[in-house]
């Protein structure tokens, strides 16, 4: 029932508020002295609260960064934990002003649902989980006919995961939940033969089964599941902050910028680096997104580079381990490329 | 019209204080507020979504709707459409409020006589589960049947054995299947002239009752002929009948006919929630019937179960019958909490297609109208039932 509501006061949302999607955020935003950022309820490495009830993960800190940028304090955010199924409607109303929601970016998304991505955080792939200890034998996922599936409603992944045995003449049975813990929970308990969502999300998932090393992500990868921020259409000004928060964390990166040197790095000597921080005589590219111009050197204080901010949240820093791989920066054979800040 | 009015009032006033004008004024006051208030949400709302660049419109209906669906009862597949999606929705949530009612219906009689029986223990038992079961919400009783009751049953691997090759394990009850072979059509027309046979046995019963007062054993009669027909024309047609049971596949049983734990819990726990209330609805019924009414039938000589269906159920049914209906809408409405199980019902689906395609506006309306349409069919239905069974005076 509360999902009926929060649908109810979505759509209310949109029919009551004059100016649900004005242009504007920033200063909205600004006026009300925080960043309101839509996440996931629980995904460990992209957004769940910690022991101490503390927001952790990339999707989490990629908001962070964005508050830095405006407020020069990161803290000054405020997270919404919304369903698959509320993510868009809660933008769409104004509810959130960014969502960053391990969301797949899609043509149907970017168009017909009115959303602006604002770039890839996370490239990531759909794959399978199954319990080898339950179904010894079972290494690929074109073993699966007839097995039943646990996913999540209203993912990309439920679409993908009917294309995927369609397309391989496979049957199966879906069982769909419409929360994150509900799937968890029906897998951990039998009800499925096998997991699908993204691989990110089948190793965080893992480590919350009641015993993790007897399920195995199974080698295939189904589809391309690039996830990243988004926000509201019709508002140039926000888009381009979101945006560019995204190419400032690759950039100081890839500039070796990092958390504990941001500071002395705003004297080198490098015009590169000093034009990224901002400490450039007469510069303006702070200004002209509508930010102070040491918008970079807070981004940087609050988060850290985006290499740091994979590290800590799904890197050797945290209990996921995965290897940068494709999300390693363009210079080392990755696909994460920060356009120029000049 | 208003001249009308002003020459009804005996001693003339002025218009501002002549009580039927005033009275008209404000309602026309009123319906322009209300149409004005209208006006702005609805242009409001178009406004915004123009603006944020939202397609609107009902027409993303007919796009491919790509996902599965595994509980369905008319024909679906990735390929179909959203709308056919909604109908698939739309069918599960009939069915499942369908099976609720009946089983509540039935199971709430039993309990309410229970709670009116001589009998301590079963009174004190229909008591208990009376109490039990109106004072937990109905969603907790949705997840203690499917998170205690059927997700602790054993794997498919070690699935428990009943009788007739039937299985239950933890993804749900299998049970064979008939696979109807040539000349079932014999078996079907048993069964009909059996169903006929028993109601013109049954009056020709009646009538002779009332012309000799002889009475006729028409419930054995009747079990004979409607089950004893279709077993003859079985046995005639050479056994066309074969089963399919439920074998262990790779993964899941296969062959046989399977109901899933998902159906089973929200079946269950709308039934077991309802039955509470309509217990409390149908002991409150058979005590508003007065006693004089079974003094009365016992001074006639009438024994007590048949003066209790004669005399005291019809009676009590009137008393019953209105707040029943509120009880079946509730059981329809409370469907929605499938959602927390995965059972594809209306609001699932219709919540999977809003996400899927952004139209959260179309797709709560839909949800509105729908419910909207099945509980005011149901209470149509009801109220027919409720004049059918009124006092009739003659």
């Amino acid at each position: 029932m509360k999902k009926f509501v929060t649908g109810i006061l979505g759509s209310a949302a949109l029919a009551l508020s004059a100016s649900a999607a004005s242009a504007a955020t920033l200063d909205d935003v600004k006026a009300k002295g925080f960043l309101q950022c839509g996440v996931n309820t629980s995904l460990a490495g992209f957004s769940a609260p910690n022991d101490k009830g503390e927001w952790t993960g990339l999707d989490v800190d990629f908001c962070r960064a964005v508050a830095a940028a405006i407020f020069g304090d990161g803290e000054k955010v405020k997270f919404t934990a919304l369903s698959a199924k509320d993510r868009f409607t809660a933008l769409q109303s104004g509810e959130i002003d960014i969502l960053s929601r391990n969301t797949t970016w899609t043509i149907n998304r970017d168009t017909a649902l009115g959303l602006n991505f604002a770039g890839v955080t996370y490239y990531d792939g759909q794959g399978f989980m199954i319990n080898a200890k339950k179904l010894p034998g079972v290494n690929s996922a074109l073993q699966l006919s007839g097995a039943s599936v646990c996913v999540q409603a209203g993912t990309t992944t439920e679409l993908n995961l009917a294309d995927y045995f369609s397309a391989n003449n496979m049957e199966y049975n879906p069982v769909v939940f419409e929360k994150f813990e509900e799937t968890n929970a029906a897998y951990d308990a039998g009800r499925c033969d096998a997991y699908t969502t993204d691989q990110s999300g089948l190793y965080a998932v893992r480590l919350q089964m009641s015993s993790p090393d007897d399920h195995v992500v199974l080698p295939e990868i189904i589809s391309k599941e690039p996830l990243g921020p988004s926000v509201r259409q019709g508002d140039d000004q926000w888009f381009d902050i979101v945006k560019w928060t995204y190419f400032a964390l690759l950039n100081a990166e890839e500039a070796g910028i990092t958390q504990a040197n941001v500071d002395e790095m705003k004297n080198s000597t490098s015009p590169d680096i000093r034009r990224l921080l901002g400490s450039e005589s007469e510069t303006k590219i702070g200004t002209d997104l509508g930010l102070s111009n040491d918008w970079v050197v807070n981004i940087i204080k609050a988060t850290g580079n985006y290499g740091e901010i994979f590290e800590r949240n799904v890197g050797t820093g945290s209990p996921l381990k995965i290897a940068r791989g494709v999300n390693a920066l363009w210079t080392k054979g990755g696909l994460q490329y920060g356009m120029p800040i000049r | 019209m208003s001249q009308h009015v002003i020459r009804d009032e005996p001693a003339r006033v002025p218009l501002i204080y002549n009580p039927r004008v005033r009275g008209i004024v404000f309602q026309v006051l009123l319906v322009a507020l209300l149409a004005l208030g209208v006006w702005w949400i609805v242009d409001n709302t178009v406004e915004n979504l123009r603006r944020s660049n939202i397609s609107t419109g009902f027409a993303f209906l007919r796009g491919r709707a790509g996902f599965d669906i595994s509980d369905r009862l008319i024909e679906y597949t990735s390929d179909s459409s959203f709308g056919r999606a909604l109908l698939v929705g739309i069918a599960n949530t009939l069915v499942v409020a369908a099976a609720g009612i009946v089983t509540a219906t039935i199971l709430g009689f039993l309990i309410g006589v229970g709670r009116l029986s001589n009998n301590w223990l079963i009174r004190k038992l229909a008591t208990v589960y009376v109490e039990v079961f109106r004072n937990i919400p109905p969603l907790l009783v949705i997840l203690f049947w499917y998170q205690g009751v059927l997700a602790v049953l054993p794997s498919v691997r070690d699935s428990l054995s009943l009788p007739f090759g039937s299985y239950l394990n933890n993804r749900g009850f299998y049970f064979p299947r008939f696979v109807w072979g040539e000349g079932t059509g014999l078996i079907l027309a048993g069964f009909l002239a059996g169903v006929a046979l028993s109601w013109y046995v049954a009056r020709r019963a009646r009538a002779r009752q009332m012309a000799t007062g002889e009475r006729f054993p028409v419930l054995w009669t009747s079990v004979a002929l409607i089950v004893g027909l279709p077993l003859l024309a079985f046995f005639v047609s050479g056994m066309p009948v074969s089963v399919d049971y439920p074998q262990k596949g790779t993964f899941n049983l296969t062959g046989g006919t399977n109901i899933k734990p998902e159906f089973l819990s929200l079946y269950l726990a709308l039934s077991f929630y309802t039955a509470s209330f309509i217990a409390e609805i149908v002991r409150a019924g058979i005590m508003g019937v007065p006693r004089g009414q079974t003094e009365a039938f016992s001074a006639l000589g009438i024994r007590s179960r048949d003066g209790m269906r004669l005399v005291v159920i019809p009676q009590a049914l009137r008393i019953i019958i209105p707040p029943l209906t509120s009880q079946y809408l509730n059981l329809t409405k409370n469907s929605s909490l499938a959602v927390a199980i995965g059972y594809p019902d209306l609001y699932a689906i219709g919540g999977t297609i809003l996400n899927q395609t952004g139209q959260a506006i179309e797709v709560v309306v839909i949800f509105m109208v729908v419910y909207l349409s099945i509980s005011i069919l149901t209470s149509l239905f009801m109220n027919w039932f409720n004049a059918k069974m009124a006092l009739k005076e003659r």
